[in-house]
């Protein structure tokens, strides 16, 4: 069944935000402090767990993999509401800012992901 | 006609909303066929599109949600909004692999590191620069250069004023969009073709939003490894930047 592949995904969502959120609180900070990566690791455990148990039916595989595949669509909709004209707007600072930032975390990027290839292999 | 069109308008948005994006990347999907013969990817240019839709939506309404503004298309919100895109996120985990995402885990938390601490540090360098002087606003705008969030949850925390959280918004929102526009065009250089590179993106380069629509334009299957570093992006930045990355400010003016 489709549904319990879906109902999975949420719970595993609803867990990993809620632990999120009760971290924030605990560090005292007002954001949900990786409570999408909380929740992502959930799914890979469960997925683990299901296929060794033999219960990963592609009913259940279709029920997460649907919003999955619907993720690049959702994307797209997120664009579409970003408030691009006040980015724009926000002046030479934040046009200059937001350049040099993701230009030097791009090279970061460059820097660290050649240097760790390096490493491993 | 026109009043079945203002019911259908108000009653199915959501409906509406996965129609107009369907349409949208059929249109990107031909557009990168006919026009770019497959060398830019049809996601990368829905997503430009969308920004450019975005900023038309602003101009026509005058409002803050982009094309959202428009009634016709208020369900984009619903659609696009955090609750659908964390949930979709988190499903893209399902195939993730494990032994490569723990592979990257340590460089992932590095990279998370000086993704908060760099993008802060040239905020606030350039708020200097700009004449700024005063530690609340320096480490507000350099919080807005870590992601939106990150901006005005310092500077509500530090009580900021109100120009100085536009600005920082501003310049939060400008990097999430530049991330999502300039991703492919840079993943080449960014060596972004492998799960660990995937994850040290995630953790440098930040915000959910920017992450996510960047690495989606440029190969679907390294979205969940960047994701999962790139949540904890904001967290991260809400817990340094109003307490050790403003007491660093604070001490240096």
């Amino acid at each position: 069944m489709a549904i319990y592949g879906t109902a999975l995904l949420a719970l595993c969502t609803l867990i990993g935000v809620a632990l999120g959120e009760a971290l924030g609180m605990a560090l005292h900070v007002k954001a949900n402090v990786g409570g999408v990566g909380i929740a992502m690791m959930l799914l890979i455990a469960a997925r683990l767990w299901l296929a060794r148990t033999g219960r990963l039916t592609p009913g259940l595989k279709l029920g997460v993999e649907f919003w999955a595949l619907m993720y690049i669509p959702i994307v797209v909709a997120m664009a579409a509401q970003q408030n691009v004209l006040a980015a724009l707007e926000g002046g030479p600072m934040a046009v200059l800012t937001g350049v040099v930032v993701v230009a030097i975390c791009f090279c970061l990027v460059a820097l660290l992901s050649r240097s760790a290839g390096a490493h491993h292999d | 006609m026109i009043e079945i069109a203002h019911k259908v308008i108000a009653d199915q948005s959501l409906v509406l909303a996965f129609a107009a994006v369907g349409a949208l990347m059929w249109i990107s999907a031909m557009v990168s066929r006919l026009l770019f013969r497959g060398r830019i990817h049809a996601s990368a240019i829905a997503i430009m599109a969308a920004l450019a839709l975005a900023w038309y939506g602003g101009i026509i309404t005058g409002g803050k949600k982009g094309l959202a503004d428009v009634p016709a298309f208020a369900g984009l919100l619903l659609m696009g909004g955090a609750m659908l895109r964390d949930f979709a996120i988190v499903a893209t985990a399902f195939e993730v692999d494990p032994i490569e995402a723990r592979k990257a885990g340590l460089l992932g938390a590095f990279a998370l590191l000086l993704g908060t601490v760099v993008p802060f540090a040239v905020g606030a360098g350039i708020a200097w620069s700009f004449g700024y002087r005063d530690a609340v606003s320096l480490a507000t705008l350099g919080a807005g250069a870590v992601t939106y969030i990150v901006g005005p949850v310092t500077g509500a925390a530090l009580g900021a004023s109100s120009p100085v959280m536009a600005l920082s918004i501003a310049t939060g929102v400008l990097k999430a969009v530049l991330v999502m526009a300039t991703t492919p065009m840079a993943a080449r250089f960014m060596g972004l073709n492998n799960p660990r590179s995937a994850m040290i993106f995630g953790g440098l380069a930040g915000t959910v939003s920017g992450v996510a629509g960047g690495l989606a334009a440029t190969d679907e299957k390294l979205v969940p490894y960047g994701a999962l570093t790139a949540t904890f992006h904001t967290g991260l930045g809400c817990l340094l930047a109003p307490s050790v990355l403003f007491l660093i400010v604070k001490a240096l003016v």
